[in-house]
This record gives structure tokens, sequence and C-alpha cells, in this order.
């Protein structure tokens, strides 16, 4: 690959990371705290492409005779560094994935392949504050059920909201991915539904739950943890929030 | 830029014709390429719209979009390194025995950032302008592991898992000085082939600092790229039950996760993310990817040999390897 095509991938995916971060769409992969830095890295890109293009210009300008002489005492040294290796090709992926794709935020898929990943909080679960019907955390909710066993929770009604999933013998799930650091380490926190359901739950589609706390819990195939269960009294098919993960 | 107007107008002939053939073809195959995917993006849509695709490609543009920031920041401040401080500022800087150059040009590797692409060409630069080899080396090996950047992405990619930072360093920077000086006790001189001068040199200043931002985006994200697809591959594809029994046998996930670092060769900026993607693997397992990596691994290797000769690479790089795996069980058994 030479210059001109490298400005070209410098620059389109400088493009793609700025388009992406002034977007939502940098949410469906990465935590909101790594906006400034993409920012700054797609501007940095689109400066190298256009360096990368001047400086270029300028040497074909003055290669009359004049060219730079570091590669003049070892002919063929100079050589292998410039030649890129063909490496720089793959680039081209993330920038069609990005750009043409964008592939959704992690869903029911990639959900029901791993484990639930309920982690218990070591200073314990204070009361709830007041509010009927009261907006809880998936996570908070699932943490309260488990290890608090539900004592918090008593009868309050709660709202709490993620997306569908169904396992092989078609049990519904609500569920929402837990971000350590990006998408890539993303692991679900799963509840159980029961109690009135609508009558067709397509996997993938956001769900805001009220519902109450229920004592039914069941074990997780992949993974052998506890999901617990909540008892529903509605159920509205909601569009998807803004950042789609959770904090884990 | 007045330096390269004295310049003696030859050598760059056959590089020049060269590129004017491929000037001809990579920017027209690359325009192909593109239209082509709009063209077809269709049907591409359809074919990727399977979960397990879609999942794939959530993963891979998670891996890559996290990592970039880091990576350009790396490279960054490691062509600026590159460019405006001399080489021979180190060999001033340096004590002049090499027992005590060791540890102090490992260290120097923690305060001054380098891309570990750059890092080869580095320790060239440095062993030309009469830095002992052994302290080199150990630059070499230290600069690319435990430099702020690299650190900082450690962090944030371990939010739950700090000590895993103070691992990495304390464990990078013992296999970099134990390597140094078995460098200088065992090393002999004709191993090493001396490197040649790296061609930035004479260009400009301007000219040499964005060649050496752009040159090094374009390797190192082609090979975080690659990190990108396998740790997608792991995470989309590989049953987890596979990776679960790997993991959960404590020398097969070693050794495991440490070929896994030299065959995936992502850049050391990037390389924590896909780790902490690992989560079915031990820290000490991982904290063997984290050190390997960036020591050595496939495009490395093909660095040194190219830079300091094949019989040095072909002698250096096995004895880094097997250092990086015992010293990452050592210290993760202590820290971990």
């Amino acid at each position: 690959m030479n210059r001109q095509a490298q400005a070209v991938i410098l620059f389109l995916v400088g493009v793609a990371v700025l388009r992406a971060g002034f977007t939502d769409l940098y949410l469906r992969y990465v935590k909101a705290e790594l906006r400034p830095l993409l920012l700054l890295a797609g501007a940095v890109l689109i400066v190298a492409a256009a360096a990368t293009v001047w400086y270029e210009r300028r040497r074909t300008r003055a290669s009359g005779g004049e060219e730079h002489e570091g590669e003049g005492s070892q002919p063929g040294e100079g050589g292998h560094v410039h030649r890129e290796p063909r490496v720089s090709w793959l680039l081209v992926l993330p920038l069609v994935a990005l750009i043409l794709v964008a592939p959704p935020a992690l869903g029911s898929y990639s959900a029901m392949r791993a484990g639930t990943a309920l982690q218990q909080q070591p200073w314990g679960y204070p009361d709830l504050p007041s509010g009927d019907p009261l907006r809880l955390d998936l996570a908070d909710y699932a943490g309260r059920a488990v290890y608090d066993h539900g004592r918090s929770l008593g009868d309050r009604r709660v709202k709490v909201t993620g997306f569908v999933a169904l396992d092989g013998d078609g049990t519904p799930y609500l569920i929402r991915m837990a971000l350590n650091c990006c998408a890539a380490d993303a692991q679900p926190v799963k509840v159980g539904m029961s109690g009135e359901l609508p009558p067709v739950l397509r996997p993938d589609t956001w769900l805001e739950v009220t519902g109450t706390y229920t004592g039914k819990r069941t074990k997780d195939p992949v993974n052998d943890g506890v999901i617990p269960y909540i008892k529903v009294s509605e159920a509205k098919p909601v569009r998807a929030p803004r950042d789609p993960y959770g904090e884990s | 830029m007045t330096i390269t107007k004295a310049a003696p107008p030859r050598a760059d002939r056959p590089d020049a014709e060269e590129s004017q053939g491929r000037r001809l073809d990579s920017p027209l195959a690359l325009t192909m390429l593109l239209l082509l995917v709009v063209a077809l993006q269709g049907p591409l849509r359809g074919a990727l719209a399977a979960p397990v695709m879609q999942s794939w490609m959530t993963v891979f543009v998670a891996v890559v979009v996290q990592a970039l920031p880091f990576l350009v920041l790396g490279v960054l401040l490691s062509a600026a390194l590159a460019v405006f401080v001399p080489p021979s500022f180190f060999a001033r800087a340096l004590p002049k025995r090499p027992v005590m150059a060791v540890p102090v040009a490992g260290m120097a590797g923690a305060v001054l950032p380098g891309c570990e692409c750059a890092s080869v060409p580095v320790a060239g630069a440095l062993v030309r302008r009469g830095v002992t080899p052994a302290a080199a080396l150990a630059f070499l090996l230290s600069a690319p592991a435990i430099n702020p950047i690299v650190l900082t992405a450690t962090a944030v990619a371990f939010p739950g898992n700090p000590e895993m930072v103070l691992a990495r360093f304390v464990a990078s920077l013992i296999v970099a000085c134990t390597m140094g000086w078995l460098w200088h006790r065992l090393g002999r001189s004709d191993w090493l082939r001396l490197p040649s001068r790296p061609s930035t040199e004479g260009l400009g200043k301007g000219a040499a600092f964005w060649g050496s931002v752009r040159h090094d985006v374009m390797h190192a994200g082609g090979f975080l790229v690659v990190g990108a697809m396998a740790a997608a591959t792991l995470k989309a594809v590989v049953p987890e039950h596979w990776l679960r029994a790997a993991a959960d046998n404590p020398v097969v996930s070693v050794l495991a996760l440490a070929v896994l670092a030299v065959l995936l060769s992502i850049c050391s900026e990037a390389d924590a993310f896909v780790a902490a993607s690992l989560s079915q693997f031990s820290l000490t397992a991982r904290l063997a990817f984290l050190v390997v990596g960036p020591m050595i691994d496939l495009k490395l290797f093909a660095m040194q040999a190219g830079t300091f000769g094949r019989a040095f690479a072909l002698r250096f790089a096995p004895a880094t390897f097997a250092l990086a795996v015992l010293v990452s069980v050592l210290v993760g058994a202590v820290l971990l």
C-alpha cells in the first residue's frame, strides 16, 4: 500500500471514529467516558492523513533530483520501512464495520451464551427510596433478590428495564449487559420473568417491566449462577435506552 | 526542512521506481474495494444479519474502538520521542558500567513511552550511538510494556483489579532487566548484526514525525485488527465450555494465553483490552498474556530479525518467551 492509499485509510478511519463519537453510536461498543479520547484520536488521524498528503506532494514536487537522502547510504534499507506491510489492508475491515454495518449493541445471542454475572455488593443493600412503582436498575433488583433474599424489596412494586432473551425451552428472561471496560467483556445480568407476560415475546425487544419480588429462582445452565425472578404485573415495550449497557 | 536539500539524489531510485509501480495499483485497489463494498452493502448486511455474525462484529468493533485512542496516543508520543530526542542523549544519560546501565535503561522505559514497533528501531539507534547492547535490549523490552500509556490502558481495562497494573509493571521490568543482564553475561557481539541507519534521518522534523505516526498507526492498526478478530472469535464463536476447560487448568491457561499473545501480535497499547475480554481465564494467565505480548510476538520477531540479525533473534526470542512466562507466574502468585 503506498502513501496516498494510507492517507485515505487514515482519513476514513478518523472520520468513522469522529462520527461514532459525535453520535451515540460509540455507546454500543464502549463506555461514555471514552468519548473525549475517541474524538481526539479521530482528529489526530485526520491530521496525520492531511500531513501525509502534504509531505507526499512536497516529495514528488522535489523529486526532480533533490529527494530525502536518508536511504542514500544504504540502498535497500530504506525500502523496507516505506513498503507498508500487507497487514495494513486489514484496517479496511473496521472501517466497513463501523461505517456501513454499525453492528448493534450486544443482545440476546451473546447474553444466552454467557453465564449470568451477578455480583454481590460488598457494602450490603440499603433501604429503597420511596416511590411507587420504584424505578430500579436491573442489576440492583437482581442483587437484592439473590443476596438480600428480597428483604429490602418486600412487596414493593418496582420498574426495571432490559431486553428479552429466551432460553432453549422458551423461558423468558429480562437481561441487561454489564460492561467492565468495553463491549468485548460485557457480561449479562439475567432476571427470569413470571406472572402476566405479553403473549408473544420477541428476543431483543426492550421491555419496561413493572412487578414485585418473588422467591422463585433458577440456575443458569452455563455457569450455575443464580437467576432470580420477578413477578410481572405489567410489561410494555420501550425504545432501547441511549446507553444500552449497565456498569458491572 | 533545509537539511534535505543537500542530499545526493541517487539511491532513492530503486525505491522510487517500485513505488511508481505501486502508486498506480494500491489507491486504485483501495477505491475498487470500497466501491465494491458500498455497491454490495445490501447483500453484505443480509449475510451479516445472523446473530453470531452480529455479536462477532460488535465485539470486533468494540475492541478496535476501545484500543484506538490509546494506540494513537502511544504512537504520537513515541514518534515525538524518536524524532525530537536525539539518541546520543541516552548514551550520555546512562551509567557507564553495563551492569548499572541495564536497570536504568529498564526504568527509562517506564518514563519514556515507546510503541513496540518504535522500540525496535529506537533500540537499534541506541546501539549505534554507543549505548551498551545489554542496556539497549533492556530498554527494547521494557519501553513498550511499562510505559505510562500502556499502564493507563491496563488500569482502564481492569477497573476492578488495580493490582493488575502493578503486577504488569513489576513482571515486565524484571524480565527486561534479567534479559539485559543475561545478554551482558552470555551474549556474544557476533550474534548482533549492528543495525543500519533508520530511514527517518535526514528528513525534516515534521516529515519524520508524521511519517512515523502514519507508519506506526498503519502497522500497529493492522495487527490490532488481527487481535480484535481473534478476541471476537473467542467471544462469539468458540463455545464457552471449551474456553472454560482451557481456563480451568492453570498450566494450560497460562501457556495458551502466552502462545496467543505471540500469535496475535497486538500492540501493547491495545492488548489490555483483549486480555480483559478473556474473562474466563485467571488473572495470572492474563498477566502472562500482557507480559509476553509486548516483548515477543510474530511481528516483533520479524522486526528484531530485520534490525539485529537472524542469529540474534533466534536466541533472544525463545529466551524472552520462557523468562516472561516464568516471571509472570511467579509475580502472579505473589501479587494476584
